[in-house]
């Protein structure tokens, strides 16, 4: 299968498994993780620039992701300091059965979860039990396609027209797109952000989030929906009723 | 496409894109899909179209931790390494 994608002159500085149908069942291996063996030794000898590491590479997501379950920024941060020490405390009986990251984030969202059930706070996941059965939330515009009456039900009346290569790299897109991600229910966003801005797997998100890998996918799709749409309505004002 | 094969319409594979990119429609829906886009300029420019904002989305960078959340941190390490 030919992609585009692969073509624009933009810096991959990841393997996407998103990009890549499933080849027999083989993932293809997602940017290289810390050497999780490595770091846990250094962790348990003490050595602070192993703890920088992770700190620096998960601490930002960490917080994000604490966020959602508690009732204010404070709170999210404390949270993320009981997990480290959490993790910390535990380290010597981490035995490397998942990864470091994996690990981690499970003991977050445990402690940001109780925190956040224990202050009465509505948690974002706690609706999704029924994610994808509702089928009321369409990706596209109904409007922009025939209706059961025409020869060609479902097929494009106003169809996508193929976006301006140079305008796609430009910052003031990746601005439209920033705001559409920030605009979008706080499961969706945070499942956009982890698997397309953090290049998080499937798994890792769903693991990590507590949430079934279709109820991930469901969250996925509506938002890489919706900003596919916001997009559009930027690269093609044209066409009308862009907005699903 | 076998006459058995029950055709996808457009509007159907739109809501597939990500599972198919995924890697995890059935082998079934994974054929109509691609048969669908073979024929379908429309649903490729789609596909394509979804494939650019991922791209694109993955340029954007993570927000990192602030300073003094960091600070407190290293301090509540040096805390744990030195207990």
């Amino acid at each position: 299968m030919t992609s585009l994608a692969l073509d624009l002159p933009l810096p991959l500085n990841r393997e996407d498994a998103s990009l890549m149908p499933r080849v027999r069942g083989k993932r293809r291996t997602m940017r290289p993780e810390p050497q999780d063996a490595g770091l846990v030794a250094r962790l348990r000898a003490g050595d602070e620039s192993a703890f920088v590491e992770l700190i620096d590479r998960y601490g930002g997501t960490m917080l994000r992701v604490a966020q959602m379950y508690v009732r204010d920024r404070a709170t999210a941060e404390e949270v993320v300091q009981e997990t480290w020490l959490a993790v910390l405390n535990g380290i010597d009986r981490f035995e490397g059965r998942s990864s470091l990251k994996t690990w981690l984030f499970r003991i977050l969202t445990n402690r940001a979860k109780t925190r956040g059930e224990r202050d009465g706070r509505m948690l974002p996941f706690s609706a999704l039990a029924g994610a994808g059965e509702e089928g009321d939330e369409p990706s596209v515009d109904p409007d922009r396609f025939l209706g059961p009456d025409s020869p060609h039900p479902g097929a494009w009346a106003a169809p996508p027209i193929a976006w301006p290569q140079d305008k796609l790299l430009e910052g003031e897109t990746l601005g439209v797109i920033e705001m559409a991600i920030d605009q979008l229910p706080e499961a969706q966003r945070e499942v956009i952000l982890l698997r397309d801005v953090d290049g998080w797997t499937a798994m890792e998100v769903s693991d990590a989030l507590g949430i079934t890998d279709g109820n991930q996918r469901v969250l996925l799709h509506r938002a890489r929906s919706k900003v596919r749409a916001a997009l559009e309505r930027y690269l093609n004002p044209e066409i009308a009723g862009g907005a699903p | 496409m076998s006459l058995f094969t029950k055709e996808m319409p457009c509007q159907e594979l739109v809501e597939l894109v990500t599972a198919y990119l995924d890697g995890s429609l059935s082998r079934r829906d994974r054929r109509r899909f691609e048969a669908h886009i073979r024929g379908c300029e429309h649903c490729t420019a789609y596909v394509e179209q979804m494939r650019e904002l991922i791209v694109a989305t993955g340029r954007l960078t993570e927000e990192d931790i602030p300073p003094r959340a960091r600070d407190e941190l290293l301090v509540a390490f040096r805390g744990w390494s030195e207990g």
